[in-house]
């Protein structure tokens, strides 16, 4: 018996192959989204704890030189000598091979748990310790470095690209910098008994461990953007299963009649239709699956471009397979599958025996529970403005996003009903006044696609609304900050120091870009020294700031601080912020996009006063001709051409980044948008065969099959129009939400919001496109159809 | 980095496929070796031989303290090389390792320091004597006369010895053999040291004197490779006699003993293999491990059948190469205390 049931039950989709493709095919590509944004989203966090965990920033507190620059390696002795167990890190940039290469010189041998976390068999230990040393660095690092006979490099997994871990006398000798040492990591663990740092090493600072400025806390917003759209691809894939497998409920209604009537148990059925359930899941979910991971290798280097230009983090551009990933995956496929089937289920259990085994139109809406969505979607869209106005926290933020994209969802079914009726009532002949009735006819069907349309709109339109304003305020942000023409760069403080002669005398302005690592308001950040120059002036904007703020600076008597640093420590206009040992008011605070550290400003008097090592290595170059000044330090001053930027190219370099970070959004807003396209096509497949009896009268009064097709294809188009009437505003309340609730957040700053009508348009034409390319098939279906099967329907009739 | 392969090779600088407890009984490759007849040049000797694979200063102490309790302390420094040669700065084939501890009849406070020679942070001179990893040292303006200190996570000491005997050569004149095979060793003590100083608990600070017992030995390849551990014992008698006896574990049943008996002038008689026989009595579950805490000990020749327990069964040391190392109580033909060194039960 049972297996007959089987048998009945899996007949129904040999009959009805284009449903079992929908069921398949929505499921899939519901994974595949929501998994492939999971696997970018690991793989990054995976690099991030990686590059965190390695150099021990995040566990560990650490000891740097107070004015910035490197610690001379007797103070690290000195301090080992006097009990504190400190172990040395010597970092610095090498150009190895084809790579700029970070290298980061470490000493196994004090080094806490978790700092430099290579292994190494205890064969290897003389190697990487002493002779000419090994460097450790990921694969895909070492492929990119090429051939380099004098350095031995192996390979590794778990730690940051463009990244070699070796031993700390190899990293002195490649990068120049014998008994030096960057910085000193603390062990957690200290003995009985130890002096105080002043005592041992005045000119160091201890810094806390950075966990609460991680970097990983800062690209959380990047990561919360693509889980929206991997949540949003799967809800939208959720609507299109529970669309499929409540038709093939309501079709099998008979069936299930018969089956219970010829003795199989309702427990029984139930659960036969469970298994089958499971097992399009697990098909459909293996599918999407490899999809997901397709997509996510696909986006996935641009991603890490965008991460790390956009933040600094190094993220590996290659695609690990994780297996939690994968079971991670069906799972949301089971429980996508268990959520859309929950509704039929339940009614199939409620359904006496020998119920009528009339099929219903599919999923008509009655006015009731249209009333009820009404009500559900007004609470969840008050919800979502009390979470607004009193939520905070990043949970709090998508709480607001969920609560407005399912809210806005609901309700569109009832305002497309209002729109519908009154265009119904404005109509002015027969065949118009029949296609507005019949359009409202069929919104019941259609609802549910409508709303996937809807869902995917709403969020192109904000999260596309938030990276152009992003892009808007960065580009003025560039214009403020690299208002030099030409940016040059020496390798040692001496060529600093006879480029600036020389540029002196050949540019109008030569302005140093003087920089030192210190603590600021207790977190880690720069300090830059700034020329008295009208450069600044004319050029820099402020949050906030006193009447003259650079008047203050070159007075000496004001700091100048980013807008994240300000946030953190809650500071603003006019409190004191020590450098040193000096303590300075704020005179202004401005934005600083893209940095997650602390920065301040001081005048460069002041600057050389409180870091007398510090030597400027690059310089801002004001010209009003650069391609002769280019010319002159090229030839005359014997500069490399690699070491001069222009303007136009750093902003060139910066734009970069966000066109990378539009190509990840624009995939994604392509990607959603084909889902929704293809639930209006399965959804007016699924009624293109029930619309028949609807249609043969129309046909018989006069309509040709022909004008019926149209009629189809501009239905679809109304819909879809009318979709995107409601889809925008609520897209630019989620940019909203996105920019002054999660933004403020994850990056500690906000941004102003722009509104890009032309940006919408083209959506808009998008979403009209999907539509008419989904509805575009069954119209021809329609205008197609042999008279005779529209005759049939007569000769039919029940 | 993985701090086991590191601590290994630390200890024994050796090729992964090194056998016997922590790849002691391995490869000499290009390492002086020891040779028998040595001629001791001090106060040279008491210095570092980088041309040596391995070597420790080794100092254990029973102390009684003034508020009545009985202690035991350890200083040990060792030295190992990654190749036969010093180098100079961060390049250095020289690694270091400390071990620190003090043993309450109820604690066991243990640490650990790895170091590298070369930049200053670990190293040993000999004249005037100063061995030091970080800041822990013994030294002195002699060899007799030493400050020993050290500190850890929740203890400190600061105590000095003074000798009051000569340097005690074991085996033949300081060529201590270690197994059949002829794997060898050089090897003096000097058991003779008063201590007086100051313990650091997290209780406070407690004074201490007692007696203290240093080991000096230097090797290349110091165990034989089917050696897989041994049982060290040094046992001060009241009588004012000491008896230094190993027993190197060969095997499952086999073993290697050697042993020296001083007289209290510090005149010694060396005892070869089987003249010293030592028996577990009682196994401790330490941490999970069976560790044998009591023993019959027996030099037939100088009428010695002695029972030694351990003051504390749970002195482990649970550091990179960990082992058991504590004080222990000797009843039977003889009385006394002395200490009790255990390898291979990891």
């Amino acid at each position: 018996m049972m297996r007959a049931g089987l048998q009945a039950l899996l007949s129904h989709w040999t009959r009805n192959p284009l449903q079992l493709f929908t069921l398949l095919a929505g499921l899939a590509l519901a994974t595949a989204l929501w998994s492939g944004v999971q696997a970018i989203n690991a793989e990054a966090r995976a690099s991030y704890d990686a590059a965190a965990q390695t150099l021990g920033e995040a566990r560990y507190a650490q000891l740097r030189g107070a004015d910035g620059g490197p610690i001379p390696q007797q103070t690290y002795i000195d301090l080992r000598r006097a009990g504190w167990l400190v172990s040395p890190v010597l970092e610095g940039r090498a150009q190895i091979g084809a790579v700029d290469l970070r290298i980061a010189g470490i000493d196994p041998l004090t080094a806490p748990p978790g700092v430099g976390t290579i292994a190494l068999t205890n064969g290897e230990i003389g190697d990487f310790l002493t002779g000419a040393g090994q460097l450790f660095a990921t694969p895909d690092t070492i492929a990119r470095i090429g051939e380099t006979p004098d350095l031995t490099f192996l390979p590794t997994d778990g730690i940051a690209p463009d990244l070699a871990i070796t031993d700390i006398g190899i990293a002195q000798s490649l990068l120049n910098a014998e008994g030096e040492i960057t910085r000193l990591v603390v062990t957690s663990a200290q003995p009985l008994g130890r002096p105080p740092l002043e005592q041992i090493a005045p000119d160091l600072v201890l810094m806390a461990p950075q966990t609460d400025t991680d970097m990983a806390q800062l690209t959380d917003s990047f990561h919360l953007n693509l889980t929206a759209f991997g949540l949003l691809s799967f809800a939208v894939g959720i609507f299109i299963v529970n669309g499929a497998i409540g038709l093939a409920f309501e079709q099998r209604r008979q069936m299930f009649r018969t089956l219970r009537a010829t003795g199989l148990p309702l427990r029984n059925l139930i659960g036969l239709l469970a298994a089958e359930l499971i097992l399009f899941a697990l098909v459909a979910g293996t599918i999407g699956m490899a999809l997901g991971y397709l997509i996510a290798a696909a986006l996935l280097p641009d991603v890490a471009a965008t991460l790390r230009g956009l933040y600094g983090a190094d993220i590996a551009g290659t695609l690990t397979f994780r297996g939690g990933w994968f079971v991670s995956g069906l799972v949301i496929a089971l429980g996508g599958t268990a959520l859309a089937s929950i509704g039929a289920m339940s009614k199939l259990a409620r359904l006496p025996i020998l119920a009528a085994g009339q099929g219903r139109a599919w999923a008509m809406v009655s006015s009731a529970r249209l009333r009820i969505q009404a009500i559900v979607s007004v609470a969840l869209l008050l919800a979502a403005a009390g979470i607004a106005a009193f939520g905070s926290g990043l949970i709090a933020g998508f709480s607001l996003l969920g609560a407005l994209l399912i809210g806005g969802a609901l309700a569109l079914p009832v305002i497309l009903d209002l729109l519908l009726s009154a265009g119904e009532r404005l109509a002015k002949g027969v065949t118009a006044q029949w296609f507005w009735a019949d359009t409202r006819q069929q919104l019941p069907g259609l609802s549910l696609a409508l709303m996937a349309l809807l869902l995917a709109m709403a969020a192109n339109v904000g999260v596309s609304t938030m990276v152009s304003s992003f892009r808007l305020t960065f580009i003025g942000f560039l214009d403020q900050r690299l208002a030099s023409e030409i940016y040059v760069s020496t390798e040692t403080a001496e060529g600093g120091r006879l480029l600036e002669e020389f540029a002196t005398e050949h540019a109008d302005a030569v302005l140093p870009i003087l920089s030192a690592e210190t603590d600021l308001a207790g977190l880690p950040g720069t300090v830059f020294g700034a020329r008295d120059h009208a450069t600044y002036r004319d050029n820099w904007t402020f949050l906030s700031s006193i009447s003259n703020p650079w008047e203050a600076i070159h007075a000496g008597t004001g700091i100048l601080l980013n807008e994240q640093t300000a946030r953190k420590r809650e500071l603003s206009v006019g409190d004191p912020l020590t450098i040193g040992e000096a303590t300075f008011p704020i005179a202004g605070i401005y934005g600083d996009y893209g940095n997650p550290t602390g920065q301040a400003i001081l005048s460069e008097a002041t600057f050389r006063g409180l870091f007398p090592e510090a030597e400027a290595t690059r310089f801002g170059l004001r010209t009003s001709d650069p391609d002769a000044l280019q010319e002159a330090l090229i030839q005359d001053f014997g500069l490399d051409a690699g070491a001069i930027i222009d303007q136009a190219g750093i902003k060139a370099i910066s734009l970069d980044v966000f066109e990378r970070t539009f190509a990840v959004t624009t995939a994604l807003n392509i990607l959603t948008l084909a889902v929704a396209g293809f639930a209006i096509l399965m959804s007016l497949l699924t009624l293109a065969g029930m619309r028949l009896p609807q249609l043969a009268p129309v046909w018989a009064q006069g309509l040709t099959r022909r004008a019926l097709g149209r009629y189809e294809l501009i239905r679809a188009l109304l819909l879809a129009a009318l979709t995107t009437l409601v889809a925008i505003p609520l897209g630019i309340v989620l940019a909203w939400a996105l920019l002054a609730v999660v933004n403020v957040e994850a990056f500690g700053w906000k941004l102003p919001m722009y509104l890009f009508p032309l940006l919408y348009l083209r959506l808009t034409l998008l979403a009209c496109l999907a539509a008419a390319l989904a509805a575009l098939w069954p119209a021809r279906k329609l205008a197609r159809t042999p008279a005779a099967h529209l005759l049939k329907v007569f000769s039919n009739e029940r | 980095m993985n701090v086991k392969a590191l601590a290994v090779a630390i200890c024994l600088a050796a090729p992964a496929t090194g056998q016997g407890f922590a790849g002691l009984g391995t490869e000499v490759d290009g390492f002086s070796v020891p040779q028998p007849n040595p001629a001791f040049d001090f106060p040279a000797d008491h210095g570092a031989h980088p041309d040596y694979r391995i070597e420790w200063w080794y100092i254990t102490a029973n102390l009684d303290g003034a508020d009545g309790v009985e202690y035991g302390l350890q200083w040990t420094l060792f030295r190992s090389a990654l190749a036969p040669e010093d180098g100079t700065g961060w390049d250095t084939p020289q690694l270091w390792m400390g071990h620190a501890a003090i043993t309450t009849p109820t604690d066991h406070f243990v640490a650990e320091r790895l170091g590298r020679g070369g930049v200053g942070q670990a190293g040993v001179i000999a004249d005037p004597f100063d061995a030091w990893i970080d800041d822990w040292s013994l030294s002195g303006p002699d060899f007799d006369t030493l400050r020993m200190t050290a500190t850890g996570e929740g203890f400190a000491y600061n105590v000095d010895l003074t000798a009051t005997g000569p340097l005690v050569f074991q085996g033949d004149r300081g060529f201590s053999v270690k197994s059949s095979e002829g794997q060898a060793s050089y090897y003096y003590s000097q058991p003779f040291f008063e201590v007086e100083g100051t313990l650091t608990l997290p209780e406070g600070d407690v004074a201490v004197t007692g007696s203290a017992w240093l080991d000096r030995e230097w090797s290349s390849q110091p165990l034989g490779e089917n050696q897989t551990g041994w049982d060290w014992f040094s046992l001060s008698f009241d009588t004012g006699e000491k008896l230094m006896g190993f027993l190197l574990h060969e095997g499952e049943d086999t073993s290697y003993t050697s042993a020296t008996w001083i007289e209290p002038d510090g005149t010694s008689t060396p005892y070869p293999n089987g003249a010293f026989a030592a028996e577990p009595l009682e196994i401790t579950d330490v941490g999970g491990r069976d560790v044998p805490t009591r023993w019959q000990v027996a030099l037939p020749d100088r009428g010695v059948d002695v029972t030694v327990s351990a003051m504390n069964p749970q002195a482990w040391m649970a550091t990179s190469v960990p082992y058991w190392e504590g004080p222990v109580h000797i009843e039977g033909s003889h009385t006394g205390r002395g200490y009790l060194e255990m390898t291979g039960y990891e």
